[in-house]
């Protein structure tokens, strides 16, 4: 055997490997959960309550992420500062905190005893068990993935065409809506649509910080959890819809990066 | 370049092979390796038993005991699913019962009893009794319908009178998939009140206060043990459910509040 020949197959046996493990689970769910049942399940009037629930909440929670996070990520692309990358750090510090801790720590910082719970409460503003809890929790677990995906958009715009726009009398503000959002538009989808995808899947910070009540509060991941023991084909069609509609947002993310990738090279 | 492509697949087949084969015979040996010296015995017990079994755990001499706790109803499936824990301490009858039935675990005992509470924060004011749940905007946490201690709660508000339930029901803000779930939201003060185990408040270690309810509400709490069919490690399996029975995890279920099996 030539020299260095291993190489080669073992890179497909470890790619075989990643591959088998990360889509058996997938498979299995589908296999498991015939169309039959599928269908019997989304009946289930409390399995329809949680994809409504699951659907709205994740919009507006992606909804304030866009509004509160374009404008962040665009002074952290364009900007330089002291403590800069601290600042980021702190920002994407939610992507890597296991889901509980996301929720403790909201339960420590908004609930009822928590640091600044007692001023919310007062404003008239009650999370805990509330819809308004899960935007909360959502918001808080998925905002990084929309953040890092603007601020690399708007890191990649060519600096001329933002400078162009300037000599050519538009102010700041207008050159950010008229200038820099369209061009990192594509970027910008791709990284909603990963933040997007986070938030259907939050299941942890949910539960601790919001609780579980249908229609309240069960989102679809806590619905399936809450059918896991008494109604297992419930638990596996409703993961299958979350696995089309978390595989939606995934592609949906790779077909606007690849467009914003290439926009980028033009 | 294509041939190359495919010895290297072929190559990669050898490979795998070889990985499976030599995984196959390390699974071997652990299996021979069981018999001997102290193993371990894995336990999967109801989150009401955790404080219980913890302490009982540390001074069980006949393996390592390894805990999983979690809702009765969330064990009880995975060990339909095929998990096989050598033991499933249930907080009620009817899972083990039904695993039995269903041939999946030896016939099962009951090794203790618990009384439910209705449980408040320590500090609480705002409810002093059961009728105080009916106040609006009172929040009570319960378990889901699936987990025993939801289950018993249900029981306890359909011996209430309509008007009494509906306006309890009205209340409730969140089913919780097992007590820890009700525990932490009272002791962290989201919930005013909720339905617990008389155990789960000693477990709080005064952070709860428990209310008595009146006896003819209170539910019969019995908790059913049974030792897996097929379980890896049946020995160690039958003397930790003896010391359950008779023995340190019946002194240990004393001491956490739990009560001799038919009381």
């Amino acid at each position: 055997m030539t020299r260095g020949r291993w190489f080669a197959p073992a890179l497909v046996v470890a790619l075989a490997g990643a591959l088998t493990f990360l889509t058996l689970p997938v498979v299995a769910i589908f296999v498991r959960s015939s169309p039959g049942n599928l269908l019997g399940a989304l009946d289930d009037p409390g399995v329809l309550d949680a994809l409504w629930l699951s659907l709205r909440t994740t919009l507006v929670a992606v909804a304030i992420i866009v509004v509160v996070g374009t404008p962040a990520a665009y002074l952290l692309a364009t900007r330089t500062f002291r403590g800069h990358a601290v600042v980021v750090t702190l920002v994407e510090l939610p992507l890597v905190l296991p889901p509980a801790v996301a929720g403790v720590g909201l339960l420590a910082a908004l609930g009822p005893g928590g640091i600044v719970g007692g001023a919310i409460e007062d404003a008239g503003v009650r999370l805990v068990f509330e819809t308004a809890g899960v935007v909360v929790a959502l918001t808080f677990v998925a905002a990084p993935f929309f953040i890092r995906g603007a601020q690399a958009a708007f890191g990649a715009v060519d600096r001329s065409w933002l400078e162009a726009s300037r000599t050519l009398g538009a102010g700041e503000a207008r050159t950010f809506l008229r200038v820099a959002i369209p061009a990192a538009a594509p970027g910008m989808l791709a990284g909603l649509a990963l933040a997007w995808g986070r938030a259907v899947g939050e299941f942890g910070a949910t539960l601790i910080f919001a609780g579980s009540f249908r229609g309240r509060t069960q989102t679809a991941p806590l619905a399936i959890y809450e059918r896991l023991g008494t109604d297992f084909d419930a638990a596996l069609a409703l993961s299958a819809v979350l696995v089309a509609v978390s595989g939606a947002l995934l592609l949906t993310a790779k077909l606007l990066g690849g467009r914003g990738i290439a926009r980028a090279a033009r | 370049m294509r041939r190359g492509f495919r010895s290297s697949l072929a190559l990669g087949a050898a490979l795998v092979a070889t990985i499976l084969i030599v995984a196959g015979c390390g699974s071997d040996d652990t299996a021979a390796n069981n018999g001997n010296e102290r193993g371990e015995v894995v336990v999967s017990a109801a989150t009401s038993l955790k404080s219980a079994f913890t302490r009982y755990g540390e001074q069980f001499a006949g393996a390592e005991a390894q805990f999983s706790f979690a809702g009765s109803d969330e064990l009880a499936a995975q060990i339909r699913a095929g998990a096989k824990p050598d033991v499933f301490a249930s907080a009620n009858t009817k899972l083990p019962d039904a695993l039995f039935q269903e041939g999946l675990v030896e016939r099962p005992r009951v090794f203790a009893s618990n009384r439910l509470v209705l449980a408040v924060p320590a500090m609480s004011t705002s409810v002093g009794s059961l009728d105080d749940l009916e106040k609006k905007g009172v929040s009570v946490v319960i378990g889901s319908e699936s987990v025993p201690i939801g289950a018993y709660t249900r029981k306890v508000l359909d011996r209430l009178d309509g008007a009494a339930r509906t306006a309890i029901l009205a209340n409730v803000r969140s089913n919780e998939p097992d007590v820890g779930g009700i525990s932490a939201k009272l002791t962290q003060g989201a919930a005013e009140a909720g339905f617990l185990y008389v155990t789960d408040v000693v477990a709080a270690n005064g952070r709860l206060k428990a209310i008595e309810l009146p006896a003819a509400l209170q539910p019969q709490v019995a908790y059913g043990v049974a030792i897996v069919k097929g379980a890896e490690h049946r020995r160690a399996a039958q003397a930790f459910v003896a010391g359950l029975l008779d023995g340190d995890g019946a002194e240990a279920l004393r001491s956490a509040g739990f009560e001799p099996p038919g009381q």
